[in-house]
């Protein structure tokens, strides 16, 4: 029995990289700095150790034969999920670009919000560190934080020091839009985060008049979806007031037809701020299943993000035309390749094309898949890196039990060696 | 395996070889002397042609996050240069920004075998490596930005000494896996943070009280003192403002005599002269650089068209947002550390101000003297993208088609730069210390650059063409560590080419202050910053050669 520490996390999306992990024989128990997302998808219990075909366990190898087989003379095949690590992707893209196929990551239609604002006008964003150490003002937007990233508030914003706020406690946090499920935001003093509730959808037009307050044009109109004018009007007070303020949302939070727009103002309105004599920055949430991961690996290597096909032997990169379930409900994917290594329960759609799993050991399904993989979980079972939310910074993911299970990237580049 | 390469034109710098003809023996990837018995296994007849070692760029951004958001940022830039799949290469995208696998691929194809990210910021370091990790052929290595990190201005705030700061430097260096330090708008960075908009050489970061000669002073001795051959690495202040010639000569006089590298000149060579107030200072900068012998510089030409801007610097990328075309834009603070930003540009030849900018560059080329300390870059993709290196070469090469084109630019532009006066063509020789034998000597590499025996057989042979642009995008062989990877300018095979750093010593115990700072105010833990060899080298593709330092005993 061993105890680890500093084990860094691929799960939260916000790098948490202080936790201790009790490793007896293939058990994991995180006994320090754990959290409702860390604790358990550490502690996920190894099962299937053995691929299977055909609900029949095999060897590793007669699963990747079977694999390429069913892959190889398919016209459109679908890799799905894209869950995994840096060289994970790596081979899930060599195997893509081979076989022709449509890549598409399991959050790419929440990180779409993201992608459409950013490719139409782009933005000023920030990291951790700096919103550890800078921020004096948190709009949350449409968002509950605390249930995406337990942990945040206490890394990040009420950390006991930071270079140039004499008191983090005395830090503001405005809820906009969604109320949050819990405490974390109330600051160590006790002062509880303002709440400003509307429906979800109702959020574009919210954010809409925050936008023409801050840029100080005349609202006629004294609610909005709900909310008093003047209140809009005070946080537009504090985001021109603040020193260095932050304005953070979950692009997948954004439920709604178009929410990208709402992405798109609240970037413009932060580019306003900054014309206004004052700092002021967005923090997207994200990074949770290797989503930045397959976005950064899948950006390096074709020039686009994970929503991009190979079927004409070059990428071709559609947010709307590459989507998992479009494709397999027009039926014109004819062969699934689901990939990911970190999720148990994350299991592919439900299809009657060919389908071959590489998932996390543990992984379960209501229609058992015509290959299964079961693969290590990388920062458990394998060494590797996995991007956090903000995209700078990667964190080098350790290897904590011999598990004896081989990681996404063998599995993958066994198939496309095969094909 | 013996490869003999018979009767090239040798245009060997590093050896003092100008154009004469020789063979060339390759064995087990190097150079080797005439081999007394040893039957040659493969011969190429080289007789007529022109032959060079692998071309090597010393400032080219090609791995890193700002990159990848400049990729990320332009996809109808992408599909304008789709990049098929082959039996032996991937697929991908070109022009501007492009994909990692196709930067490999276009880099070979035009005889180059080395390029070297200049601003990787020590939180992005992974990062950098991992796309540099997908970039096949090329070898690569990585300058690790500094200047405007919080931890060095607190250790000038609190009057660290040297030593200290040498310790922080080496630390840092290590943990990244750098082969130099590179420093960007030194400390305006940081004062961006702070809500500064500008920082001239003496202007103080409004919380730190530093000024960016201090930054530069105490980091061009630092990287002296632990011995690293690359000298500083420095984006000057006031990149792109009109004046900034001044701000320039004023580094160089301020620096001290230490060794300095001034990077993308051309951007910091602005007067302000006439109708528009914007006018060529290069002339003046030649001169300084000339007199100078501890300053190297490279030029950053930009050439006309659509690219994409990348750089770490926020403060003067978001002063520059206006400019974007297409009207989109990305800056980020970064982790305490740097920051970034990413403006697309389409420069106009019917536009006074980039029609100059590209006079200013060229003046730059042919007003400096010492081939060995100018270096021939577009600050890629900044000023343009790699691929328009032959382009340039033909510029510098040939007088009366650069007068072609200098007659049709935007004709106030025409009559700002002494250009048609400079008679200066580069020779062969002159093209050859620029792209490999003054680039290795500039970054320390120990056995690149060269064709004598004992270097790697990175070499390239081209067709004499009296059209420079068409003999250089085109090889008729390159050999990567003797492997030939390019026949007639495509690439016939692949390899991964190795990751270029140094190891400078440090007083192990500069990591008390770095785990109580870790541990206070970052985000990650002290241990989990730094960069094991493995990751590098766990993949089975990528591996590391370290370089000696100066003072090494070779």
């Amino acid at each position: 029995m061993t105890e680890i520490t500093e084990v860094p996390s691929p799960f939260c999306g916000i790098g948490t990289d202080d936790l201790t992990i009790k490793v007896d024989g293939v058990l994991l128990k995180v006994i320090e700095n754990g959290c409702a997302v860390n604790t358990p998808a550490f502690e996920q219990p190894i099962t299937d150790t053995r691929a299977r075909v055909a609900g029949q366990e095999v060897s590793l190898e007669v699963a990747v034969a079977k694999a390429a087989e069913l892959l190889k003379d398919t016209k459109l095949p679908l890799i799905g999920g894209c869950a995994t690590d840096v060289n994970g992707m790596r081979g899930l893209l060599a195997l893509a670009d081979k076989a022709g196929a449509v890549v598409d990551n399991i959050n790419f239609t929440g990180a779409r919000n993201n992608f459409l604002a950013l490719q139409d006008s782009g933005w000023m964003n920030t990291t951790l560190a700096e919103v550890k150490n800078r921020c004096d003002f948190l709009l949350v937007v449409g968002t509950d934080v605390e249930a995406f990233a337990p942990r945040f508030f206490e890394r990040y914003l009420w950390n006991k020091e930071s270079m140039f706020l004499e008191d983090t406690a005395a830090r503001e946090v405005i809820y906009l839009g969604r109320v949050p499920s819990g405490t974390a935001s109330t600051s160590p003093n006790g002062n509880p985060a303002q709440v400003f509730p509307c429906a979800i959808d109702d959020l574009p037009e919210v954010v809409a008049v925050l936008r023409a307050l801050v840029k100080k044009q005349p609202i006629r109109a004294t609610t909005v979806a709900g909310i008093n004018v003047t209140d809009l009007q005070a946080i537009a007070d504090k985001l021109l007031a603040a020193t260095y303020g932050v304005v953070t949302w979950a692009a997948g939070a954004l439920a709604y037809r178009q929410a990208e727009l709402t992405v798109q103002t609240l970037s413009e309105m932060i580019k306003d701020i900054n014309n206004r004599d004052t700092r002021c920055s967005g923090l997207p949430l994200a990074g949770k299943e290797g989503d930045q991961t397959a976005n950064q690996v899948c950006g390096w290597t074709t020039g686009y993000p994970a929503r991009t096909r190979f079927s004409k032997g070059y990428p071709e990169y559609d947010p709307f035309l590459n989507e998992t379930k479009l494709l397999l409900d027009s039926g014109e994917a004819d062969a699934l390749v689901w990939v990911q290594a970190f999720n148990v329960k994350a299991v592919p759609p439900e299809t009657s094309i060919p389908t071959i799993v590489v998932g996390r050991s543990g992984m379960t399904f209501a229609k058992e898949p015509d290959v299964f993989i079961p693969v290590g979980t990388p920062g458990i079972d394998h060494a590797g890196h996995a991007y956090r939310m903000d995209n700078v910074v990667a964190i080098r993911l350790k290897k904590l039990r011999d598990s004896g299970l081989p990681s996404t990237a063998e599995v993958l580049n066994a198939i496309e060696h095969a094909l | 395996m013996l490869i003999k390469l018979t009767s090239g034109t040798v245009y060997d710098p590093a050896s003092g070889i100008d154009g004469q003809q020789q063979d060339i023996y390759i064995r087990d990837g190097r150079i080797i002397d005439k081999p007394a018995d040893a039957v040659v296994d493969k011969e190429y007849d080289l007789k007529g042609k022109v032959v060079m070692s692998g071309a090597i760029d010393m400032h080219t951004h090609i791995g890193g996050g700002k990159g990848n958001i400049a990729r990320t940022l332009l996809p109808e830039d992408h599909r304008q240069d789709p990049v098929h799949r082959s039996d032996i290469t991937r697929s991908g995208c070109g022009h501007a920004m492009p994909s990692t696998f196709v930067t490999g691929y276009r880099y070979a194809e035009m005889g180059y075998t080395a390029g070297f990210e200049p601003a990787v910021l020590p939180n992005n370091a992974r990062q950098a490596h991992m796309e540099m990790g997908d970039i096949p052929i090329l070898d690569k290595g990585g300058y690790v930005m500094l200047g405007s990190d919080d931890y060095l201005l607190r250790l000038l705030t609190a009057k660290k000494d040297q030593k200290a700061i040498n310790d922080y430097v080496a630390w840092t260096m290590a943990g990244a896996k750098a082969i130099g330090v590179k420093v960007v708008n030194p400390g305006g960075i940081n004062a961006f943070k702070f809500n500064q908009r500008k920082l001239d050489l003496d202007e103080q970061n409004s919380h730190y009280g530093v000024t960016p000669r201090e930054i530069l002073k105490v980091l061009a001795t630092a990287v002296k003192e632990i011995g690293v051959a690359h000298p500083l690495h420095v984006h000057g202040c006031n990149l792109g403002v009109p004046g900034n010639v001044q701000t320039t000569l004023d580094t160089i006089q301020g620096i001290g005599g230490l060794p300095m590298h001034l990077t993308h000149i051309q951007f910091h060579s602005y007067g302000t002269e006439g109708d528009f107030k914007f006018s060529s200072g290069a002339a003046q900068i030649a001169e300084a650089i000339n007199r100078n012998k501890n300053i190297t510089i490279d030029v950053g030409q930009i050439l006309f068209g659509q690219t994409v801007t990348a750089s770490g610097d926020n403060m003067r990328q978001h002063a520059n947002h206006k400019h974007a075309s297409p009207n989109k834009w990305v800056t980020m603070d970064i982790e305490c550390d740097a920051g970034c930003g990413v403006v697309p540009f389409k420069y106009k030849d019917q536009n006074f101000v980039n029609a100059l900018q590209w006079a200013i560059g060229l003046e730059t080329f042919l007003l400096v003297n010492d081939p060995w300390r100018i270096f021939l870059t577009t600050d890629h993709p900044n000023g343009a993208p790699f691929t328009s290196y032959p382009h340039l070469i033909r510029l510098l090469m040939d007088r009366s088609f650069r007068n072609e084109v200098l007659s049709t630019i935007h004709p106030e532009a025409q009559k700002m730069t002494t250009l048609a006066s400079i008679e200066r063509e580069y020779t062969l020789q002159e093209i050859a210390i620029m792209t490999r034998a003054g680039a290795a000597r500039l970054i320390g590499l120990k056995d690149r650059g060269g064709l004598s025996a004992g270097n790697w057989a990175d070499i390239t042979v081209y067709t004499d063409n009296t059209d420079r642009q068409k003999m250089f995008e085109k090889p008729d062989y390159v050999f990567k560590d003797g492997q030939l990877v390019v026949v007639d300018g495509k690439v016939v095979s692949t390899k991964w080419g190795t990751t270029h750093v140094v190891t400078p010593d440090f007083d192990p115990s500069v990591e008390k202050g770095l785990k109580d700072y870790f541990d206070r105010y970052m985000t990650m833990k002290l241990g989990n910053f730094k960069i094991s060899d493995d990751e590098i080298t766990e993949d089975g593709r990528g591996s590391i050669s370290v370089h000696p330092l100066t003072g090494d005993v070779a």
